[in-house]
């Protein structure tokens, strides 16, 4: 699945940041990821806990910030949280919605030591 | 002639072959750098902020310039595995006659479908993902390395066959190419959204079948159009070679062969 291949990327980042800092490894590390950043929170587990055997990462807390997705009506212009891109606004029940967020795939933050 | 310092001679995993040629370029997606530096005495707070994807997405632009420097035309072609990717792009290079065309491959095994291109006798690499569902942006670049594409041609990507992870790995393209065929159901588009809101063109394959499935054409454009109101359409049969004629016009249209920044 491509979480491993999200989850290479963070040990990637990672390893940079404790190189950049000449650290040894990471305590806790903070994801921002949109609920429709298409990552599945179980793939992503299973994924993580596989990869980071062996890396700065391996005993490192993980805090992960879900960001809702929203849309904003471009008819009555008012904002509201979706879960998938095929509801229709709440007010007015039109189809025609800008997406606003929700498919962010980042490393916020860490700490390292 | 490709970029001389990426220093793109990375391990393990994933293979890529050239067709006519016996040597490998194993990419190891899994080798990691143990740092060794003295023990800090206090922990340190980094405010990264960097896009996870960051890496890729790095890597894609850099195939992206180096498309655009040589004028190539890249495309990226999508679908479900069995949609018939591998039979258009047949069809496609036997037509295509006044086209300069390179192909790369990407299956998690096998060398079959780069062999089938061989056989039209475009220069063609194979990649094998191995575990891997996706291809990405690193080694699209591997592969470009081994083709070495010439200026003003086409270089056709097809990936692996996957309507889901392929969705967020920029390779570089110019256009993303979706295929979805009528033995498929219609709602294709609404159930894997993410794909075709990517894509510029939608080709509607085994056209020659429709008379025999429950496939709404217009139930599925229209969903195509919800996930991406500028899509366009294309409807082939590739096994009967209808519509490809269309297909070249498109590529022929979308060409940047043509355009010379000076």
């Amino acid at each position: 699945m491509h979480e491993l291949s999200i989850v290479m990327g963070i040990i990637d980042i990672a390893e940079e940041e404790v190189r950049k800092s000449n650290a040894r490894k990471v305590e806790s590390i903070e994801l921002e990821i949109g609920t429709m950043a298409g990552v599945e929170q179980q793939a992503l587990d299973f994924a993580w806990d596989a990869a980071v055997r062996n890396t700065v990462l391996s005993n490192a807390q993980r805090e992960i910030i879900l960001v809702q997705a929203k849309a904003r009506c471009m008819d009555c212009g008012i904002e509201f949280p979706v879960k998938d891109r095929f509801e229709p606004c709440p007010v007015c029940h039109d189809f025609l919605n800008e997406f606003i967020g929700g498919k962010e795939l980042r490393v916020k933050s860490l700490v390292v030591s | 002639m490709m970029c001389s310092t990426c220093g793109c001679d990375q391990p393990g995993g994933v293979t890529i072959t050239k067709i006519g040629e016996n040597n490998f370029t194993p990419i190891d997606r899994l080798a990691l750098i143990k740092p060794e530096f003295p023990l800090p005495t206090n922990k340190k707070v980094i405010e990264v902020e960097q896009d996870i994807l960051l890496k890729n997405n790095k890597s894609a632009q850099h195939n992206r310039s180096h498309f655009n420097a040589d004028h190539i035309t890249a495309i990226n072609l999508v679908s479900s595995p069995g949609s018939g990717k591998t039979t258009l792009l047949e069809k496609t290079l036997a037509h295509a006659n006044d086209l300069n065309c390179y192909v790369i491959e990407g299956d998690q095994q096998t060398l079959n479908d780069a062999n089938r291109i061989a056989k039209t006798g475009v220069p063609v690499v194979q990649i094998n993902t191995g575990k891997g569902c996706h291809l990405d942006a690193d080694m699209v670049h591997h592969a470009i390395h081994q083709l070495s594409p010439q200026p003003e041609s086409f270089v056709f990507i097809e990936n692996v066959g996957n309507l889901v992870c392929p969705a967020l790995f920029d390779l570089g393209e110019n256009y993303r190419v979706a295929i979805i065929s009528v033995t498929e159901g219609d709602d294709k588009p609404m159930k894997y959204p993410d794909m075709f809101e990517g894509s510029s063109l939608c080709i509607i394959n085994k056209m020659d079948l429709l008379p025999y499935v429950d496939f709404d054409i217009e139930k599925c454009k229209s969903y195509a159009r919800m996930a991406n109101p500028n899509i366009e359409f294309l409807e082939v049969s590739a096994t009967r070679s209808e519509g490809i004629t269309e297909w070249i016009d498109w590529l022929k249209e979308k060409s940047r062969a043509e355009e010379k920044v000076y």
